[in-house]
Formats: structure tokens, sequence, C-alpha cells
């Protein structure tokens, strides 16, 4: 006898899907590269790790966390940036951020000469390496430097999907790109929850209710509000074609960092007085789209 | 100015500008005028405290939302108006806390206003204006990266009031769960760590670390000789690369950023060969 299982068309998709959240840095580096042109620079065995952990007793890792790979996309030109939220929770310190920050230095010194080269960053984050401090800081501002000059040539693209989320340093990070893809299970944030409610209390952040949490810095509520440009499933297939599709649209009539006059004019109308919820933020930009 | 509320940062602004930085449709948060400096044109920026911010989690000298896109239209605007001229040097003078931290904040999405501000300082940097970070008190963590880090040059009070840091220190030690002892022993043997601002110059990222007598009160004398590093500063970025570049080619990054090199050498290197 035979068993002939009947599963739903929501379950077949599922079970067809693979999980993009589940792959570490190196796979999903190698995911967003189309087939056969992963070439890894900075790669483990050439063991540039933190000088700064071992003498504070923390084991390195040999990649310090972050995956820095030439490819194509579509056929074009790229370089793809993933942090490794297993690492030190994706914290910048020296070689990690500097890895970055050459990567888009590279690929902006390769559009000058007429190879255009896209970039994309896939972030998980908690923020500066608290280890490396003011080198991380040092470091980070010079990431900044090099994004703002690529972007120019290239749309630049971040990836958040979690399960760390994008936090202090790298959110600004993905404020300054062109483009920002999110899950469901993602969150953007400047300040961790934790340390807001450690600074503010409770009342301002109960780090500890995670819907509240994620009704202000989810994917969906980040989405719904602009902060994001696409929010895909957790699916690796989705997740690469989003991106693909996102160098194919170019670069925008405007980018996010130039919108001053609206988010002024956004600020400007609404209450600060109360607090607010994800829903009462979603409201007030409808008014005030442009 | 009388009604407004002082802090190390509208000093030395007022010193140095001889302006109070008010401007119509800014938050009271934000100082921003032009002034002279060495026979050329100037702008000068800063945030200052305002109690009466709009924001309840802003208002002591932190880089809020406000601060974020306020702040990047003043930038722009110069940007703007110097388009087709000689690019006056734009000077910050910071004395701010932190980011803001609260709810308000995170929803209307202070990690964009903060980019939008670093986007505005490197792109004036890249236009040619000099880009000079004047650090007269704290500038930590979100202060840092909104306010001094996309500088030419930045220049720093030697003094035990300034700070330069990722966080503070009571908050550092809570979620590194160490003690504020061990943290102050680490900061001896880790550099990086270091609270001090003259452990902070050995990573090569100030052009001057600056001894001034009266720090908290400036006068003839100290404003002459901050003025005087300012436009030595200015004259230095004009001549140089647009670029962040002269922080890791210091004789201190040559030091303590060995790391940094090295990475900088093999990517080039591996980026050439694949």
């Amino acid at each position: 006898m035979t068993f002939t299982p009947t599963l739903s068309k929501d379950v077949l998709e599922l079970s067809s899907r693979r999980s993009y959240i589940e792959l570490n840095a190196r796979d999903r580096a190698r995911q967003l590269l189309d087939d056969g042109t992963f070439h890894e620079l900075l790669g483990p065995f050439d063991r540039v790790e933190s000088p700064w952990l071992p003498i504070q007793g923390i084991v390195p890792q040999a990649d310090d966390g972050c995956v820095v790979a030439k490819g194509k996309i579509d056929g074009q030109p790229a370089v793809v940036i993933a942090m490794e939220g297993k690492f030190q929770g994706g914290s910048i310190g020296e070689v990690c951020g500097m890895k970055m920050a050459e990567a888009f230095r590279l690929a902006r010194q390769d559009n000058e000469k007429g190879i255009p080269t896209r970039a994309v960053l896939s972030l998980e984050s908690g923020g500066v390496r608290l280890q490396e401090a003011n080198m991380g800081e040092l470091v980070i501002a010079e990431i900044y430097a090099e994004m703002v000059a690529l972007r120019k040539y290239t749309p630049l693209i971040v990836v958040i999907t979690g399960p760390t989320g994008c936090f202090g340093g790298m959110s600004l990070a993905a404020g300054l790109a062109t483009y920002v893809v999110m899950t469901r299970q993602a969150r953007l944030s400047m300040n961790g929850p934790e340390v807001i409610e450690q600074e503010a209390g409770k009342a301002e952040f109960e780090a500890s209710n995670k819907p509240f949490v994620w009704s202000v810095n989810g994917g969906a509520q980040r989405y719904a509000t602009g902060f994001a440009d696409v929010l895909v499933e957790d699916d690796a297939v989705a997740i690469t074609a989003a991106v693909r599709d996102l160098f194919r649209k170019g670069q925008p009539a405007q980018l996010r960092t130039d919108q001053y006059e609206l988010f002024i004019k956004r600020l400007s109308s609404l209450d600060t007085s109360k607090q607010w919820t994800g829903e009462d933020i979603r409201n007030a930009w409808k008014e005030n789209a442009q | 100015m009388s009604d407004l509320v002082t802090s190390r940062g509208r000093k030395w602004f007022e010193a140095l500008s001889g302006k109070d930085g008010r401007v119509a449709g800014n938050p009271a948060s934000l100082m921003v005028s032009p002034g002279t400096l060495g026979g050329e044109n100037v702008v000068y920026v800063g945030i200052a405290p305002d109690p009466k911010s709009r924001f309840p989690r802003a208002g002591h000298t932190e880089v809020g939302v406000e601060e974020g896109w306020y702040g990047t239209r003043n930038l722009r605007a110069v940007i703007e108006a110097d388009k087709n001229g000689p690019k006056r040097p734009i000077i910050t003078i910071i004395d701010s806390k932190s980011q803001a931290y609260g709810r308000r904040e995170e929803l209307v999405g202070i990690h964009l206003a903060a980019a939008a501000i670093i986007a505005a300082y490197a792109d004036a940097r890249a236009a040619g204006h000099p880009v000079i970070a004047l650090i007269v008190g704290r500038c930590v963590s979100g202060s840092f990266l909104a306010l001094a880090g996309q500088a030419n040059r930045m220049i720093a009070f030697d003094d035990p009031e300034v700070l330069v840091h990722a966080m503070y220190k009571d908050a550092a030690a809570r979620i590194t769960r160490r003690s504020v002892a061990e943290l102050d022993k680490l900061g001896e043997e880790i550099i990086p760590m270091a609270y001090d601002i003259g452990s902070f110059a050995k990573l090569g990222g100030l052009y001057a670390l600056l001894k001034v007598a009266t720090p908290d009160l400036p006068n003839d004398v100290t404003t002459a000789q901050v003025k005087k590093v300012l436009v030595e500063a200015i004259n230095d970025a004009r001549r140089s690369p647009r670029t962040l570049d002269v922080r890791l080619e210091s004789d201190a990054a040559k030091v303590l950023r060995k790391a940094s090199l090295k990475v900088r050498r093999m990517m080039a290197e591996q980026w050439a060969a694949a």
C-alpha cells in the first residue's frame, strides 16, 4: 500500500522554499551572486583576524565575521558583502569594517574606470564592536564615506533579513543605501530595544514585548513607512530576484537621504507631545506622502 | 541670547562666529551662521541644548531626528549656494551627548535622519568644502558618526571633558558585563577602548589635539588660538584629496591600524587578481 500525501499549495510552496535567514554569510553571498561567479576576497584562509579580540580572551574568526565576494549579478560585475550575525553579533570591528570599506572603494574605482560594478550589503549587525570601540567608529565613518561615493555610480542595495537585524552604526549604512530589502523577520533600528529601555525606561520602550518591538522596527512597518523598498518572504530565490530587479530598475529619482523637505514636513505635522504607534506613523506618512 | 541655555558647544560657537546661530525655521537646538576666518568666508554649525525641544528625548545636545533633517537642509543649502563658486569651509563645533534614544525617534527613522546628515557632510567634502570638526566636548556614538566622522580634518580639545567613544562607560560596562574599573584597566592595554582623548588621537583620526587654557570659557587669547588651528586645518584640507585617507595614512595609524592597512593592501591585490 502506498501513501499519497495530499498537501495544500501553501505547504508545498513552503517545503520547496530555501530559507535565506538560515544561510551563513558565505552562503548568502554565494546565493546573491550569479551561479558559479562567487570569488571570495580575504577569505578565511588568509586569516586576517581581529588583532583586538585575542588580547581580551575572545576567540577571533578567520574572516572576522565578514564575507566579501566578487562576482556577477544578472551578468554584471558585482561585489557582495555579507555580515555574519553569529560572530560577535555581526559587530563592526577594524578588520571586518575595513573589508567592507575597501570593497566599496574598489567597486567605486572600477566604476570610475568604466567597469560598472554593483554592490550589495547583506547586514546582520548589532552595531559597533564594543571591544574595538573607537577603532570601529573610525572604520564605520570610512564605510559611510565609501558608500556615499559609490552610490553615485550604481544602486547600492542593503538586504536585511534577520535573525539579528540591523542596529547602531549599520542602521545608518542602511540609511545610506540606494535601496533596502527586508523580510518581516528583520528589524532596522538605530538604537537597540534594550538600550532605549535602559536609557529611557519601559514606558518609552518595552524591549521584552516582541510584537511592540516589531511594530516599531520590523520589516513590515519599515516597508509600510517607506524605509524599505521591498518586503520579501524568507526565500533565498525571491531575495535574489528582488536584488536583481532593483538593479534593473537603476538609480532612483531621489535618494532617500535627499528627502529632507519631505521629512521636515512630516516631522512638523506630528504631535510630539504624545507617544505614537506604528500605525500612527503609517497614517501620518500617508497624509504627507510627498 | 539671554534665553538660550548655554553649553560648551554654544560658548565656542558664539566665540568663534560672533553669532548665536539661531535661524528662523530651524529648531532651537541647531546653530548655523556664516562667518569669516583667516580672511575667507566660512560656515559655522553646531548643536546646542534646547530644553523646549518638540522631541522630549532630544534637547540636551543629542542628535535627534530634527537635528538630522534640518541639519541636512542647512548643509545642502551651503553646498547649493557655493555650487559655482568658492567652497566655504564648514566648521562643526561639537559638544553633543549622543544620538536621541526614544520610541518616537525610531518610529520616524532616526537612522535615516542621521544617514542624511552624514551624506550631506560627505557630499560637501567631495564637492571641495573643507569640512572641519572641532570637538570641544562630548562626541559620543551617533554624535561622532553624524557630526565628525566625515570631516576632512578633526580637531579635539585636549581636555578631560572631551569624550569620543562608541558608548558611555557605565552603559558599556553593563553591556559587556564588566565593571567600570575593569573597563578602565582594559583601556590602558587596548587603546581603542580607552576613554581619554589622548588615546583616541593615537588611532590617527585627529589632525590636532589642542591644549586650550580655558576650554569652558573661551576668551580672546584662546579663541585666537583655536582660530589659528582652524585656518591651518582648512589650508591642509585644501591641499589634500577630498577623502578620509589622511587618517589611515597618518603616522599614528601606521602603529595602531596595521590591520586596517593590511586589509587595504590585500583587498586591492585580490580584487585586481579576481
